[in-house]
């Protein structure tokens, strides 16, 4: 077991010193990475993944997975601009976008607690649903005369420094998420249920509300990164976001978060979260396509899980091998 | 989970205590009743779609059709393969794309080439592209998902940073690869007659050879058919290079069938094949499922997105509804599991 623990320990550390090591090289070697604003370029491209890792991060410790993230970003997104054309207030349409992030991740949930569905297929289901929702509420069209005071705040900084006002909500629900996953008996409980469904029921911990409270949470996230998605970019469509399920599953993964469940740290998913948004910042900077950023967003995602496995067997062998000459060393002296 | 693990153990228990003649039959009439399903509403879709526009069945709506869901098809009994043995495969419309623009590249500097050489090449760079997976899955140890979710946007990006933007045009491919999606051997389109013999081939050996049976039950439990003597590594490996052969072959046909193609070939297209298998009847959690259900699966999407163009019902709803008909069938898979689990129960009660 302290083996194990080590091994953990290690990849966070790692990936948290790989993290600053690439800003470093980044800030001195490429040119404009280190300036304001690129930095708030970089954050504001962080945001989404962020915000929509930092549940994903909470979902996954407990073995399950939501894909249908990136496309509730892009149904609230539409419902944002359907409703600012329908001519409601801004003020109204924002909650009313969360309140819908959180029933479709409220269906996840039925879906994966109540009827006991595999959350993987569950989720690649509603990730065509959901996605094919935005497109018939606002077809292929763009909505983008939302009020410039929401629309500049969102870009804007704080005044007289060059901290992004949107770092805020992206600390702040980082902290309140590393501190439920680390410092409460709510967060050891997630990461029970993930180590053993069954031992976790019998301790007396309730793993579908767990559960299903997380993917109305992941919802409500999803659609907060929606409506700052569509404030940022001041335009409403349809397939904000395809696929960005990708690159939020690839930094939880990047971080040291088991895939299967039961293992992982929030300070590591950040780190993931930083490395990836300044990995694929630093290449767009060099004019890499978009296109082929995803190569590396890909490559990443299987590295992230291929590394520590592989790590793990070859740790096993040596371990075996080691074993093995033991005994045959005891066998001599007796 | 454990309900639908229990189901494929009803036929063996069942023909061990004898009386279990009656529990065979029930199983196998719950299995019919989702391609039965199928059927049905394919019947009362068309007879619905036709009393509306009768254009729906004419010939050349009729040929669209049988086209578009023989390279569906053919991807979804590809991917059947994989799914029994409990993984997934989401990087076959990637594949489709990179198969697609290399094989229409080829044929547009090569006019010489025949076409069996176009699907060749297609297949052998499909399955190359699996191998990759199947290899990182196997050995790697690494869940079938993310392995593919990540090659997913590598083979897309490959392609992407090799066309660059551009794009083969119809006019620039050899007449005879064009002409190869229109002829037609006996009235039967080659698209067509090459979805009906995948779907065929990848039924028949799942059913009857010793590979199929194997690739059964290591979705049913891996750990028993490791224990069993199968070689799972493979199997495994092998499962993925025919997903990857057939998603290969299928951006053949798509090249052939369409004319034009540039790096966004059959992107997305992995939600329709997914949806194609689980609404077909394959179980997402793997040891059960036909290549035809999955092919009548595959029919039912087309039919319904052309039903959608026919009746003037805008086309956004496809994919909702592509998405709801997975919820749907997992949520059937479900029940139906439940329910056999219960009856189980009952009757081991009696005894």
């Amino acid at each position: 077991m302290p083996d194990l623990k080590t091994r953990l320990g290690t990849w966070d550390v790692l990936v948290l010193v790989v993290t600053l090591v690439f800003l470093a090289f980044a800030v001195s070697q490429v040119e404009n990475f280190g300036t304001s604003v690129n930095f708030t370029f970089l954050v504001l491209d962080l945001l989404p993944i962020m915000l929509i890792a930092l549940p994903m991060t909470l979902i996954i410790i407990t073995g399950e997975i939501d894909l249908s993230v990136a496309s509730t970003l892009g149904l609230t997104s539409a419902l944002m601009g359907y409703l600012w054309n329908q001519g409601m207030s801004i003020e109204l349409i924002i909650p009313a976008c969360l309140v819908v992030g959180g029933l479709l991740g409220a269906l996840n949930g039925v879906f994966v607690t109540v009827l006991g569905l595999p959350s993987l297929a569950v989720t690649i289901g509603t990730l065509a649903l959901f996605r094919g929702l935005a497109f018939v509420v606002l077809g292929d069209t763009a909505v983008a005369n939302f009020p410039f005071s929401y629309t500049s705040w969102v870009t804007g900084t704080i005044a007289g420094t060059s901290i992004p006002n949107v770092l805020i909500i992206m600390l702040v629900l980082a902290l309140v998420c590393g501190v439920v996953l680390h410092a409460t008996p709510l967060g050891r409980a997630l990461i029970a249920i993930g180590a053993n469904d069954q031992a976790a029921r019998f301790a007396g911990i309730n793993a579908g509300r767990a559960k299903f409270s997380l993917y109305v949470i992941s919802g409500v996230t999803a659609g907060l990164a929606g409506v700052l998605w569509t404030l940022r970019y001041s335009t409403a469509r349809a397939d904000n976001a395809a696929g960005l399920e990708l690159a939020v599953v690839a930094a939880v993964l990047l971080g040291g978060v088991s895939i299967f469940g039961g293992k992982g740290t929030l300070p590591g998913v950040i780190a993931g979260v930083v490395l990836l948004g300044s990995l694929q910042n630093v290449l767009r900077l060099e004019d890499v396509s978009n296109e082929s950023l995803n190569i590396v967003t890909g490559v990443l995602l299987i590295i992230s899980v291929l590394l520590p496995n592989t790590a793990a067997a070859v740790s096993t062998a040596w371990h075996r091998r080691r074993l093995r000459s033991g005994a045959e060393g005891g066998a001599h002296v007796a | 989970m454990s309900a639908q693990r229990t189901a494929p153990v009803v036929t063996g228990t069942g023909e061990a205590a004898r009386p279990g003649g009656r529990r065979r039959f029930k199983l196998s009439t719950v299995l019919r009743i989702r391609e039965l399903g199928i059927v049905i509403a394919l019947v009362i879709l068309v007879a619905y779609t036709t009393a509306n526009n009768s254009r729906f069945l004419s010939s050349q709506s009729v040929r669209d059709i049988l086209l578009s869901t023989s390279i569906l098809a053919v991807l979804a009994a590809g991917q059947t393969v994989v799914v029994v043995t409990r993984n997934i495969d989401l990087s076959v419309g990637s594949i489709l794309g990179f198969s697609a623009f290399s094989v229409a590249t080829v044929m547009a500097a090569n006019p010489g080439l025949p076409v069996v050489a176009g699907l060749a090449m297609g297949l052998v760079l499909g399955g190359v592209c699996g191998l990759v997976n199947g290899v990182i899955v196997r050995f790697g140890q690494v869940p079938a998902l993310v392995v593919t979710l990540g090659t997913l946007y590598v083979f897309r990006g490959i392609t992407y940073s090799w066309a660059g933007g551009q794009q083969v045009n119809a006019d620039e491919l050899p007449r005879g690869f064009l002409r190869f999606a229109n002829d037609a051997v006996l009235g039967v389109p080659w698209l067509v007659l090459i979805g009906l013999v995948v779907i065929g081939s990848v039924s028949l050996v799942m059913r009857n050879y010793r590979f199929g049976r194997e690739l059964y039950a290591m979705g049913s439990s891996p750990e028993a058919a490791e224990l069993a003597g199968i070689r799972v590594a493979r199997n495994t490996v092998a499962a993925f290079v025919v997903s990857g052969a057939l998603a290969g072959l299928g951006g053949v046909m798509f090249a052939s069938r369409f004319g034009t193609v540039d790096a966004a070939a059959g992107t997305g297209l992995e939600l329709n094949v997914v949806a194609a298998v689980v609404v077909g009847g394959v179980a997402v959690f793997g040891g059960s499922g036909t290549a035809y259900g999955a092919g009548l699966g595959a029919l039912l999407l087309t039919v319904i997105g052309s039903s959608l163009a026919v009746l003037d019902i805008n086309q956004f709803w496809q994919r909702a509804i592509v998405g709801a008909l997975i919820l749907l069938a997992i949520g059937a898979d479900r029940l139906v599991a439940v329910r056999i689990a219960r009856g189980l129960l009952r009757k081991d009660v009696h005894a």
